[in-house]
């Protein structure tokens, strides 16, 4: 699964971004929830955006759909303001949003004509329920329809006018390890079609096999912008470790004690979950390895796991976000 | 290059939808058709109402009024609220539809239905009922009514969708529907209610309407104050609509 990103979209892509946020600001009260952010999106190629909940993510997807206007910065997608672009923008964008949007009574089919008529020359409707693998669900109800089915049809109906620009909030989620195959097929294919793609997801492994690049952002802010396999290049190995019990501060004085031993640079960063840490500062090594099981035998604590974390895009994701929280810590 | 198709391509599309989805909503076809001809039928046939002479010419115009109410204030405010509440409305503003292609479809099927509910209104009066319209009867008054009735009630159906919660906005719906079948002249006459609810009656948008198309269909005329008032109730609503809806 590694290395398995698309290679680099062709210079010429890179001429005129399709989607260009610059310095991006928004604030809902006094909370500043995106803050000076900054990314292209070329024509051809696909770009991710990831981040832990609160990032800021959904809302800078919905400044460059239009749905909101920036504080600050700006927000040109094919050259246009989004929020003050009128139907012929909206024709050249499809939009997956989160949750629906569909009346409960509707149905996929009639749906897909409905939206088609409000484009000049739109997708057959059939070929795109087939597309999306719809076609016997056609005309069943939307309250009907599984979560991943609801999500095939937002799919198809972002799809409906021929866009040039995609922005897919989540298009995975909630969909069954068969859709999520045919739906990053369907995406891949419209990238290479010449498609802008801004898409969110929780998904890392559909990130790592779609993404030409990843933007990953904390707190309104870029902590990171590059491939798949740079991202993954770019981090250093490092000791991972679960504990039967959260170390305390004399705890983990004392682990630290022992690990500067063999490694003066060590310390150990709290991971995502219970005593779960990262031996920052330091190579795996040998030593290092002894040094940590001894401390943890002094400190009675029991090691339920250990391992050595880099090669994967969720290591190197949570090793940015790490050193991004550290960073504010001062 | 993806364009956009015309106007009139949209609206045309959005209404169709409209209809059809109306068509699926039970709870609406029974306050659009099935309260409104109960109430002519059921108060044609038993004599419990104190009116003298043409009980069907004086129970027509009143279902018609309620059938307008049900479809405009009922079925749009409702379906229009929940459709804020389910994000219908906020993708359909991702979509090459305009809010104004939008609210043209959703009038227009609001008009096809009130076609539909007075076409079948009147065939129940002229049928199974065995009325014969009187002379003088005043079809562009009729016409009038309807139009500033649909303006006053879609405009406050639209207030309410694009303003209150989906629940809230669904109950007091129906509340005003129900107040609009009791205090509008619908079944009782404004001029039997004790005087205190009469005084406001009279300035509420469902007497006006009833009024309005009693006077177009016996002919008698004097409808002019209703006009005022039902008018004032159109460009107050419509107004308040325009300004307060909130779309997401």
């Amino acid at each position: 699964m590694s290395g398995g990103a698309p290679a680099a979209p062709a210079s010429a892509a890179r001429v005129q971004p399709a989607i260009r946020v610059a310095d991006l600001v928004k604030r809902y009260g006094g909370r500043t929830v995106v803050d000076g952010l900054s990314l292209d999106v070329g024509p051809g190629e696909l770009v991710a955006l990831l981040g832990p909940n609160g990032a800021g993510k959904t809302t800078t997807v919905e400044i460059v759909e239009g749905y909101r206007r920036p504080d600050g910065g700006s927000v040109r997608v094919l050259g246009v303001d989004p929020a003050a672009g009128g139907r012929d923008l909206r024709a050249r964008v499809g939009l997956m949003l989160q949750g629906g949007g569909i009346d409960p009574r509707a149905r996929p089919r009639e749906t897909l004509v409905q939206y088609g008529l409000f484009h000049a020359s739109p997708r057959d409707p059939d070929e795109l329920l087939r597309l999306v693998g719809l076609e016997t669900v056609a005309a069943t109800p939307f309250r009907r329809l599984s979560g991943g089915e609801r999500q095939r049809l937002s799919l198809a109906l972002a799809l409906v006018g021929r866009p040039d620009v995609l922005v897919l909030d989540e298009p995975t989620a909630g969909m069954d390890p068969e859709a999520r195959v045919v739906t990053r097929e369907l995406v891949s294919n419209l990238r290479t079609a010449g498609a802008a793609i801004l898409l969110t997801s929780h998904d890392l492994s559909d990130v790592e096999r779609l993404a030409d690049r990843i933007v990953i952002i904390a707190e309104g802010r870029v902590v990171a912008s590059a491939s798949p396999a740079e991202l993954i290049a770019g981090t250093a190995p490092r000791l991972a470790f679960r504990v039967d019990a959260p170390l305390d501060d004399t705890a983990v004085a004392q682990v630290h004690l022992q690990l500067r031993a063999v490694a003066p640079a060590a310390r150990i960063v709290a991971g995502h979950g219970d005593a779960v840490y990262t031996i920052e500062g330091a190579e795996p090594r040998p030593d290092l390895v002894a040094a940590l099981a001894g401390a943890c035998s002094d400190a009675g604590r029991l090691i339920l796991e250990l391992r050595t974390s880099a090669g994967s895009l969720e290591d190197a994701y949570l090793a940015l976000l790490a050193e991004h929280r550290d960073g504010e810590r001062g | 290059m993806s364009r956009p198709a015309g106007h009139d391509r949209a609206i045309a599309a959005q209404l169709a939808m409209e209809l059809r989805l109306t068509a699926r909503r039970g709870e609406s076809l029974l306050a659009m058709v099935v309260i409104p001809a109960a109430v002519l039928l059921f108060f044609a046939s038993v004599p419990v109402l104190a009116i003298d002479g043409d009980v069907v010419g004086f129970l027509l115009p009143g279902s018609v009024a309620l059938a307008i109410i049900a479809a405009s204030l009922v079925n749009l405010g409702i379906a229009t609220g929940y459709e804020r509440h389910y994000g219908v409305l906020k993708r359909l503003g991702g979509s090459p539809l305009t809010r104004g292609d939008l609210v043209a479809a959703k009038l227009g099927a609001v008009l096809v239905v009130e076609i539909a509910q007075v076409a079948l209104l009147l065939a129940l009066a002229v049928g199974p009922l065995g009325w014969t319209p009187p002379g003088g009867a005043a079809p562009a008054l009729a016409i009038a009514g309807v139009l500033l009735g649909t303006a006053a009630f879609a405009g406050l159906g639209l207030l309410l969708a694009g303003t209150l919660r989906a629940e809230g906005n669904l109950a007091l719906a129906n509340g005003l529907f129900i107040g609009s079948l009791l205090l509008g002249g619908v079944v009782v006459p404004v001029g039997h209610l004790p005087d205190s609810l009469a005084g406001l009656a009279m300035v509420l948008p469902a007497a006006a309407l009833t009024d309005i198309l009693r006077a177009a269909t016996d002919g008698t005329g004097g409808a002019e104050a209703s006009l005022v008032v039902l008018g004032a109730w159109a460009v107050a609503a419509a107004g308040a609509a325009t300004r307060f809806f909130r779309w997401v």
